[in-house]
């Protein structure tokens, strides 16, 4: 026979046992609500252990000297976050054909209710993205942030940054007035006058030789499903190489020795 | 000297590996590996290979350009230009509309060759810097591009700022005294005739072989 001897199952699953610390059990709506809650979450996290990985992402260790300039990575991403839902609802009423996207436009902005309003936060936002960015890689760079072992997170750092430059370029041809249909034309014979390569890739880009009926289409496929994408999943990754890692302190603060070291008095040192 | 290391038998049987054959080099489990992922590699080649082709093939497919008529012979005169809206891909409304600039042949300024597709000369307004519009000025006889002051003469070859080849123009043919507009062409600082590129890619020296011309657009055979 085996000898395990396995836990009493509790006596009734309904009566919530008391907490420790506490006297009785849970009393009163308020505190039945709480015992609610916790008990789902329990229940989740029993199943996936998400409650580990999670303090670990959110309570670092950080640095002495750790400052305001340490938040515009994570501002870059919420200006990414709130381009991905402003842009998932203006996909909602956006038509990308070449006859009927000008019109959807206008709709948006003067027949949907908050249109205006949420089309306006995906334009200006995107500004903010590219400036908060740029901001991130100069706080990175003149922190020396990017040195070893952080060099693999500048490169995606670099990949994340040529990517929202894409998206602001897909991104711009989208409202289909005068300025995004010029604007695209320049910007494509651009990447045409790259040697070997630049012509197919203007052409890849326009979906052949003439700025054509499948171009807006392929731009919109471009700008919300392929490089959102990519810069989710690198963003991803971004972040984990930052919680695995650890982030620096900033140059100015002085590694302190450890009182007994720095009693220590090196020989031929006065 | 180090003594040097046994090579390690090819033998799964020498190698004492477990439940080993007599003559056998290749675990079992190193066959079920590379067979995942080889399926695996399959699997996904099945669906990228063609996912690719289709956002690539736009590339090597031949555009049609159709012979459109752009008026009756007496509506242009071998003095100056007169504009003319051609459409150059159905279907997208005003997207897909150029202006095109036309004129007479006149041997006072045009030194190519006649042959049967230049009685009329047809000029394309895609600026030949990076594509904007540009505008026949008559005042100064000149081309002006409005993006970045692109600048080009009466015939279409650059006077001044940044266009790295004249204007592109448009094979031209009559039929039954109305002028008819056919595929586009480029040409060099010699207007010999080239099969179209995209603005800003020169066709002078190395250029041409930098900037090779694409399936989906040809100059007609021979000229």
């Amino acid at each position: 026979m085996a000898k395990i001897k396995l836990p009493a199952p509790p006596s009734n699953p309904l009566v919530s046992p008391k907490r420790p610390g506490k006297k009785y059990g849970p009393s009163g709506p308020l505190e039945h609500a709480e015992e609610g809650a916790v008990s789902a979450v329990g229940w989740i996290d029993e199943r996936t252990s998400l409650s580990g990985g999670l303090r670990w992402m959110m309570f670092r260790k950080v640095p002495k000297g750790t400052n305001w300039f340490y938040t515009l990575g994570s501002s870059t991403m919420f200006a990414f976050l709130s381009q991905a839902v402003t842009g998932v609802f203006l996909a909602m009423y956006y038509d990308p054909s070449a006859t009927r996207a000008y019109q959807s436009i206008q709709f948006i902005n003067n027949e949907v209710f908050l249109g205006e309003f949420v089309h306006a936060m995906h334009r200006w936002g995107s500004s903010v993205m590219v400036i908060l960015i740029f901001l991130h890689m100069g706080r990175t760079f003149f922190f020396g942030a990017y040195k070893y072992p952080r060099e693999l997170n500048w490169v995606i750092g670099v990949a994340l940054l040529v990517m929202t430059m894409t998206m602001s370029f897909s991104g711009y041809l989208l409202p289909f007035d005068q300025r995004s249909y010029w604007a695209t034309i320049v910007g494509v014979n651009i990447n045409g006058t790259g040697p070997l390569v630049g012509p197919y890739l203007s052409e890849f880009l326009r979906a052949g030789p003439y700025f054509g009926a499948t171009t807006l289409s392929r731009f919109y496929a471009i700008h919300m499903l392929l490089v959102p994408g990519a810069i989710a999943a690198l963003m991803g990754f971004h972040l984990y190489l930052v919680a695995k890692l650890g982030t620096t302190a900033p140059p100015w603060i002085r590694a302190k020795a450890p009182e007994a070291l720095r009693e220590e008095k090196i020989p031929g040192d006065s | 000297m180090a003594e040097r290391k046994e090579p390690k038998s090819k033998y799964t049987l020498d190698r004492q590996t477990p439940g080993a054959f007599e003559g056998e080099t290749v675990t079992r489990r190193r066959v079920m590996v590379v067979a995942g992922q080889a399926a695996g590699g399959v699997a996904a080649a099945a669906f990228v290979l063609p996912a690719l082709g289709f956002a690539m093939g736009p590339i090597f497919e031949k555009q049609d350009q159709p012979w459109q008529s752009v008026g009756k012979v007496d509506e242009f005169t071998d003095e100056s230009y007169v504009p003319r809206t051609i459409t150059l891909v159905e279907g997208i409304g005003d997207a897909g509309k150029s202006t095109v600039y036309i004129r007479k042949y006149n041997p006072d300024l045009d030194t190519e060759p006649r042959d049967e597709y230049n009685s009329y000369i047809a000029i394309s307004t895609l600026c030949m810097h990076l594509g904007c519009p540009v505008r026949f000025t008559a005042a100064a006889q000149r081309f002006i591009c409005p993006c970045h002051g692109g600048v080009y003469d009466i015939v279409g070859k650059v006077n001044g700022g940044p266009p790295v080849r004249p204007l592109d123009r448009f094979y031209t043919r009559l039929v039954n005294n109305a002028v008819l507009i056919g595929p586009r062409f480029s040409v060099n600082s010699e207007l010999r005739r080239f099969s179209p590129r995209d603005p800003g890619e020169p066709l002078d020296g190395v250029g041409q072989y930098l900037y090779p011309s694409r399936p989906s657009m040809r100059k007609i055979q021979g000229t």
